[in-house]
């Protein structure tokens, strides 16, 4: 999340001091990422310097009220302009963890997979449930904060189809590699019995 | 005999069902204990093959169990004649399939109406109780035509009616939302879901985490057993830290 060009969009609209943009930025966000005031300032501080804003001295009440500079403007409109920038590849805690889990021996994969399953499951629960309130409520300060529901919901549902894939993905390699030695899963099936499993998830 | 609370409307008590015999019986299911509370809504998933539309099937008395019970308000199903157990099927419990099941040759009314009269409800009064369960999946204007003048999404939906109109305490939904768009889905997942707030037992078989995540629980089927089961939690401030921000 850039602070930074969050700032300098709520600048455009009207001139403001350090708590304003705060409460604007949460106010508009769904209060989803609570902004330290601290960082506020000094992230105020560094855009003065670039000469992306200008500090226009106190309005009479102690408030230091700052605008954008033109620079600025031109700063704002090439961020809506382009793509967000994705981290290549995004750090992905759950990924590494199960990549690491298969390459060593002694690891119950399959535990670990369900278990994120549950958690995750629950977690797309609590957001439904987030959602359905707060679309039942239907005001219209409530927009932003559907839009982040319904982000956590789309991330979440696509964890839950990729933990099936990793799973269905481990049985079928476990099937080829140890056809041999019967190998009981998680839930006790072994990958014989858990074969027809496969190709349906895969279907 | 199953101890149960006055709120339950569906109880399956070490319910096993096996298909065949000797060294080629499948077991469907593996004494699966599961119970459903009025005004719950419990999700069923797993992967095809684990038991799913098996574990409805038996829930609605559509199939019998091979050991185990079965209770549909304290109503224990084995002990019904055949008769008796249909009698209930209609006016306890609504179903809703992945492929409607609708009869062509009625209207959408007719269709909805269908149960209510076999049961003996006068014609009018099921005409105007199959209006109003039209109403609650949002097409009334519908009600006058047939399937073929419907799309996939207005077929589930009569279907759906179907299943919930005259005021159904057991709701069993196998897939239903199947062959639909998100936006219709999330509109039967609206419908089931004001069901249960209303005070039904809604039960959904579903491989779509999305959809499962209307239900106050969701219950895991692996191989016939009930592996794990996740209730939602409802704390706003555990979202945001488990969202990560």
């Amino acid at each position: 999340m850039s602070i930074r060009h969050s700032l300098l969009a709520l600048l455009q609209d009207q001139p403001r001091y350090g708590y304003q943009l705060r409460v604007e930025f949460e106010h508009r966000t769904g209060s989803t990422w609570p902004l330290n005031i601290g960082q506020v300032y000094t992230t105020l501080d560094r855009l003065e310097r670039d000469g992306l804003v200008s500090n226009d001295g106190s309005d009479g009440e102690g408030h230091v009220v700052y605008s954008i500079t033109a620079a600025g403007k031109a700063e704002v409109q090439n961020w809506f302009a382009a793509p967000v920038e994705r981290n290549n590849p995004p750090r992905n805690e759950l990924a590494i963890k199960l990549a690491l889990a298969v390459t060593l021996p002694g690891v119950d994969v399959q535990a670990i997979i369900q278990a994120q399953r549950v958690a995750s499951i629950r977690a797309l629960q609590d957001y439904t449930k987030a959602r359905r309130d707060t679309a039942a409520n239907q005001r219209a300060a409530d927009t932003a904060w559907l839009l982040v529901l319904d982000s956590l919901i789309f991330q979440t549902e696509a964890e839950v189809r990729w933990l099936d894939l990793c799973e269905a993905r481990m049985l079928q390699q476990a099937q080829t590699a140890g056809q041999a030695t019967p190998r009981k899963t998680s839930n006790g099936v072994t990958v014989e019995e858990a074969a027809p499993l496969i190709a349906d998830n895969r279907r | 005999m199953s101890v149960q609370g006055p709120q339950q409307v569906l109880e399956l008590a070490k319910v096993s069902r096996t298909f065949g015999e000797g060294a080629t019986a499948v077991a469907a299911l593996r004494e699966v204990d599961l119970s459903i509370r009025a005004g719950e809504f419990v999700a069923v998933m797993g992967p095809s093959g684990s038991g799913k539309s098996s574990l409805l099937a038996l829930a609605g008395g559509l199939d019998r169990p091979t050991s185990g019970g079965v209770f549909v308000e304290s109503t224990p199903l084995g002990g019904l004649e055949l008769n008796e157990l249909a009698r209930l099927r209609r006016r306890a419990v609504g179903y809703v399939f992945q492929d409607f099941n609708l009869v062509p040759t009625l209207t959408a009314a007719e269709n909805v109406a269908l149960p209510l009269e076999l049961d003996g409800t006068a014609s009018r009064k099921a005409q105007r109780q199959a209006l109003d369960a039209l109403c609650q999946v949002g097409i009334p204007e519908l009600a006058d035509r047939f399937m073929d003048q419907m799309s996939g999404g207005q077929q589930q939906r009569v279907a759906i009616a179907r299943a919930i109109v005259g005021d159904r305490r057991l709701i069993l939904a196998d897939e239903p939302t199947g062959a639909l768009d998100s936006t219709t889905g999330h509109g039967v997942m609206e419908v089931l879901r004001g069901r249960a707030d209303a005070g039904a037992a809604v039960m959904l078989v579903t491989h779509e985490a999305r959809h499962a995540a209307w239900a106050d629980r969701v219950v895991f089927l692996r191989d016939g057993r009930i592996v794990d089961q996740a209730a939602a939690m409802h704390d706003p401030a555990m979202l945001l830290a488990q969202a990560g921000h």
